[in-house]
């Protein structure tokens, strides 16, 4: 990838980041989830996906889900970006004459299937791979999962199916920004080495920096396709990613942000002075 | 005509069903080696199962997904209720060995609050035949339907000769009777018919309603029982809470009536695990006992 197009992306998850402050006031977002994996959305439906606006129907697509679902601010910030939906529908954020919440919903142009509740969609995701595989078309079939979800034992049961199964089109993402809720990943229930323990269960694996653009491609060029095996990415992230004052923050997981505290984050996200917050850390959701 | 006939004609004729099960092929173990990849065996893996079926019907696939009725409805419980209840897919999903036919397995294999947890699900249909007959004629409406169903499955030899007419959330009324109405569904009915003969040997008119679907439920045939007999009855190798019974109070509820209901249900309690005769001699479900049983209530 070229400098340029590198660029391009940052300004597109920099105006990704923004829908993403916007939605944590008024009622609130999962911030810190949705900053770390806003990035990785937008690598892989600007550079990876063959998902577009015109082919939302098309059976031969690629196929984007997104089984930890509390960070679909990203998502739909990116959505808006692309074109899918309009800019001006994010407003309506929480609101009753919309289905845009805290968690995906289907009515959403882009949206393959709802999510939220952890550990689901890798197994929904099987079933699409396996559909795919069956009709001999080349569709790509992408999952991300957050760390914490990985606790779920029903990831573990699908990744062993995948792998019996040999889902070459399948590819999990693993959105490794080291925090559930409000606690580290490996201080409650350690993960590592993840890698080590989806390979042993048949699955190709790599990592890169969820971050950065160049080694995104880098790493995702290097996924074989027709490989008898499902792939995984570790894409090391960082929770509140573009937010210094509450990044990598075990507190700041749900928030909802006052006014001034938004357009506080949102000069802080431009390079001006770090945000002065004060509203309630650690809100339960 | 056997049940895996009826899957492989669909197979055959229709492109969108596959069938699938997570590792138990009582039901379907012929098919495999007939119809090659439509088939899908995910492993001990409940959830699985039902996720991957959803991914498959989002590809337009109309996924047959069997495991044991338990660890179906129960182990993938969230699955049905979050992916297709809420995703409102055509996926039907076949419980095997449920209620008394999980006969001596114990408590961790008895189905009995299966009818109760799939109908409280938005969207999901309850499909629960007498036995193989009434099963091969619900089928193909069944599983051609675009929602999603919770299919009782057993394949008992037939009691009665069933009425091929078979419509979703009609019941089939077997028999009338002014004194006594026993509302059915699933294997029991055998003892219903059983229970009936003795009924009427001691001057006792009796009639037996095949419920077929407890979801979406016949309320018109309920209603028609309760209006032309005097006492009801609900038999069903279930829960008392959240089967039959319960949908009648809810029915009666919903249109301002009481009427006198007796339940055969087990109440808040598991059932001896035992042959299948013997369990229904234990727990009060032969034809006879269901006829003392009512003889003595009716007249009292």
């Amino acid at each position: 990838m070229d400098k340029k197009r590198s660029e391009e992306l940052k300004q597109t998850a920099f105006k990704v980041r923004e829908h993403i402050i916007r939605m944590s006031g008024n009622g609130g977002c999962f911030i810190g989830a949705s900053l770390s994996c806003a990035d990785l959305i937008v690598f892989l439906y600007s550079e990876y996906l063959n998902i577009s606006k015109e082919n939302l129907k098309d059976p031969e697509r690629d196929y984007f889900f997104l089984s930890k679902g509390h960070d679909v601010p990203a998502l739909y910030g990116t959505f808006a970006e692309l074109g899918f939906i309009g800019k001006d529908r994010l407003k309506n954020h929480l609101k009753t004459n919309d289905d845009i919440y805290w968690h995906p919903n289907r009515n959403i142009p882009g949206i393959e299937f709802h999510s939220g509740s952890l550990g689901h969609l890798i197994s929904v995701a099987i079933g699409v791979a396996i559909d795919c595989k069956m009709r001999g078309m080349k569709n790509k079939v992408l999952v991300v999962l957050g760390d914490g979800e990985l606790d779920e034992g029903s990831v573990w049961e699908a990744a062993l199916v995948a792998g019996a199964k040999k889902l070459g089109n399948l590819t999990a993402v693993v959105d490794r920004n080291h925090f559930q809720a409000n606690i580290k990943t490996e201080e409650l229930i350690p993960l590592n080495p993840i890698s080590d323990k989806f390979e042993s269960f048949g699955w190709n694996t790599f990592s890169c920096s969820g971050h950065d653009f160049e080694e995104m491609k880098k790493a995702f060029s290097g996924i074989p396709f027709d490989s008898e095996k499902p792939s995984l990415v570790i894409a090391e992230t960082v929770r509140g990613k573009g937010l210094p004052s509450i990044e990598s923050r075990a507190d700041r997981w749900f928030v909802n942000f006052t006014e001034e505290e938004v357009d506080m984050l949102l000069k802080e996200l431009h390079g001006e002075e770090k945000a002065k917050l004060t509203s309630d850390t650690i809100v339960a959701r | 005509m056997t049940y895996e006939d009826i899957l492989s004609d669909l197979i055959e004729s229709d492109d969108r069903f596959m069938i699938l099960t997570a590792e138990n092929r009582a039901a379907i173990r012929n098919l495999p080696g007939k119809i090659g990849e439509k088939f899908l065996d995910t492993g001990i893996t409940e959830q699985t199962l039902v996720g991957a079926a959803c991914g498959l019907a989002l590809r337009g696939r109309i996924p047959v997904a069997h495991a044991l009725a338990t660890f179906l409805t129960m182990r993938a419980f969230e699955f049905i209720r979050t992916d297709v209840g809420i995703g409102n897919l055509p996926v039907k999903l076949v419980g095997g060995f449920s209620g008394f036919l999980s006969e001596a397995n114990g408590p961790t294999h008895q189905a009995i609050e299966d009818v109760s947890i799939m109908r409280g699900i938005p969207n999901v249909n309850v499909f629960c035949p007498s036995d193989e007959e009434d099963m091969l004629i619900g089928l193909p409406e069944v599983l051609k339907s675009e929602s999603p169903f919770y299919i009782r499955y057993n394949n008992l030899i037939p009691s009665v000769k069933h009425s091929k007419d078979f419509t979703i959330g009609k019941a089939e009324i077997i028999s009338e009777g002014n004194d006594v109405t026993i509302l059915v569904y699933g294997i029991l009915l055998k003892q219903a018919v059983e229970a009936k003969e003795i009924l009427e040997s001691k001057g006792v008119s009796a009639g037996i309603i095949n419920m077929r679907c407890l979801k979406p439920i016949d309320e018109v045939a309920i209603l028609k029982a309760a209006e032309n007999s005097k006492t009801l009855v609900t038999l069903e190798d279930h829960f008392l809470t959240g089967g039959l019974y319960s949908i009648l109070a809810e029915i009666f509820l919903k249109n301002q009536i009481t009427k006198k209901v007796i339940p055969f249900a087990l109440d808040n309690k598991w059932f001896i695990p035992a042959l299948l005769n013997d369990v229904l001699e234990y727990e009060g479900f032969t034809g006879k006992k269901i006829a003392e049983r009512l003889l003595k209530e009716i007249s009292g």
